[in-house]
């Protein structure tokens, strides 16, 4: 289990647009991290530093004791997988039980190893049943979820879900949510980029919101929901509890029991 | 302006039926939003709408599909799209890959419907606006962010000014400011007599913009009416469709007498507050549970 570090890090993208300035922040192993802020300000920038994707125009990112830029993608895959927002930038073999075996054969895992991980991030998935079919032939969302198993079948200490919930039903958020609760679990780092700020708030213990390229705010939940106006500079809304306990003037509480439970206390009052 | 009579659809190779013996018939201007599992049949639904089944994916269609007069059938795809725009649920499925900039992107299917410069210029420029990206006009679409991929995507359909809009999940990858302005653009063109059929899995968006909710699920409609009465339906959870959370919160209130009990189930975030916020609730209060949520 590693930990990771930025180090006042900015990037320049070649066009000469600044997505990120002198960001500075640690993530101890076995945290579940929301990346959060709207388009453009830099998550997605960020993310692709961790496997060294993008190197920063200054400052450094280590992954445990590397520096990404001493070591090669092909090397930092081992310690972070990324799952990519569009399954089609990752899937390549022809059947689901291939594609997901890829990653951890590549990283030399012993065959029974192997079989042991495909068949662990399979049943994560819920895919055990499409094992043997074309990935291309199955949905868009079951796509998805053929592209989280491959990474996680890689066993890395730390993964990187890029809008993993986007054209998910109630059933597949379901699914990753509770992978998500799953890889925590095993003291594995979790880092999610996404726009479902319900999914963040029930899965993320900690959130960091980017803007211009800035860490706005660093923080668990309640201190962040707890900044409305913070949050609306980046176009992020609190998730629908919080945003219902403010207009009610109630406790900030993002799960249904707490907002409950102060709506019987102010209507006893009443 | 969209009929559909009995259809059923079959991909090649598929055992079963993706559209299970679907009627349907969607008014113009009309902003009817389509929601289901995954599976249920909702991307083919606007593949077929837009002719593309059985056009482009082949398979085996029965039934009648009749868009804006037209039966599809009996008309070249080339034909059906200047009258109905699909966009997909991917931007990257959309952009042409064949221009360098987002204002020629929009500008590709005009040059290829031949219509003169200036026109085009002005078009283009409209629709940037409309959907705020005027701003990335000189960018790369390979350079951007997804969600605003998927405005140029957009942007690219809208400008060859279709009657009937697809859309498939338009706005998921967007945050929630973009959003907005994406639902207020597509709302203001149905204003105009532009039809919107609209695949989106967030019951806020839906109660906020949609005139009309269909279910589908196992290819079939199985709900079908006003969004305040087809979201807080007890049924949608089974058929696998989350409802909202505040929708969810007030049906617990109710069983713990939280919620007036006559009152229906709140659709949007005002009728929540609204609901709760009533002086007093008890079995008597006559007070609708209705907030200014429209």
């Amino acid at each position: 289990m590693i930990p990771l570090a930025l180090e006042e890090v900015s990037f320049t993208y070649p066009s000469g647009v600044t997505a990120l300035r002198e960001i500075s922040l640690t993530v101890a192993p076995g945290e579940s991290v929301a990346l959060i802020g709207q388009n453009g300000s830099g998550k997605t920038t960020l993310a692709r530093h961790l496997n060294g994707l993008l190197q920063p125009s200054s400052g450094r990112v280590m992954i445990g004791d590397w520096d990404t830029r001493q070591h090669t993608v092909a090397k930092l895959a081992a310690r972070v997988g990324y799952v990519f927002q569009h399954p089609e930038h990752q899937i390549f073999k022809r059947s689901v039980q291939d594609e997901v075996a890829f990653g951890p054969r590549n990283l030399g895992f012993a065959p029974a190893r192997v079989a042991q991980l495909v068949e662990q991030a399979l049943q994560a998935t819920q895919l055990s049943t499409v094992a043997d079919q074309h990935p291309h032939d199955l949905l868009p969302a079951l796509r998805k979820r053929v592209a989280l198993a491959s990474v996680l079948a890689m066993d890395t200490p730390v993964v990187v879900l890029d809008e993993p919930t986007t054209g998910q039903d109630a059933q597949g958020v379901r699914a990753i949510g509770e992978i998500v609760e799953r890889v925590r679990a095993g003291g594995r780092t979790i880092i999610t980029i996404s726009h479902d700020i319900d999914f963040c708030a029930d899965h993320c213990s900690r959130l960091i919101v980017l803007g211009g390229g800035r860490v706005l705010l660093d923080g668990p939940r309640e201190t962040v929901f707890a900044h409305g106006d913070i949050l609306e500079q980046t176009a992020v809304e609190p998730p629908q509890l919080v945003r219902l306990a403010q207009r009610l003037r109630l406790p900030l509480a993002w799960e249904p029991q707490p907002l409950l439970a102060a709506l019987e206390q102010s209507q006893r009052q009443r | 302006m969209i009929q559909l009579r009995n259809v059923s659809y079959t991909y090649p190779e598929a055992t079963t039926p993706a559209l299970n013996g679907i009627s349907l018939d969607i008014a113009a201007g009309e902003v009817c939003a389509v929601i289901g599992p995954n599976g249920a049949g909702k991307s083919t639904l606007c593949y077929t709408i837009a002719g593309f089944a059985p056009y482009h994916f082949r398979g085996e269609l029965t039934g009648e599909v009749v868009v804006d007069g037209r039966r599809t059938v009996e008309h070249p795809l080339g034909e059906l799209v200047k009258h109905c725009g699909l966009v997909f649920h991917n931007p990257l499925n959309q952009i042409s890959g064949a221009r360098y900039t987002v204002r020629e992107e929009p500008a590709f299917g005009l040059e290829n419907l031949g219509m003169p410069r200036p026109y085009m210029q002005a078009r283009v420029n409209d629709v940037l606006e409309l959907l705020g990206i005027a701003a990335l006009a000189e960018r790369s679409p390979f350079e951007l962010s997804g969600g605003q991929q998927q405005r140029v995507a957009l942007a690219s359909i809208l400008v060859m000014g279709p009657r009937v809009l697809l859309l498939d999940e338009p706005t998921s990858q967007l945050d929630p400011h973009g959003t907005k302005e994406v639902f207020a653009a597509i709302k203001a063109l149905s204003q105009t007599g532009v039809t919107v059929v609209l695949i989106e899995h967030k019951p806020e968006l839906v109660a906020e913009f949609a005139d009309r909710v269909i279910v589908l699920h196992g290819g079939q409609v199985q709900l079908d009416g006003a969004p305040r009465a087809v979201l807080a339906d007890p049924r949608l959870p089974p058929l696998g469709v989350s409802v909202a959370r505040y929708t969810q919160l007030a049906h617990t209130a109710r069983e713990r007498g939280l919620w007036p009990a006559q009152a229906p189930l709140p659709v949007t975030l005002d009728e929540t507050v609204a609901g709760f916020e009533l002086p007093s609730i008890n079995p008597s209060s006559s007070r609708p549970a209705h907030g200014s949520g429209q």
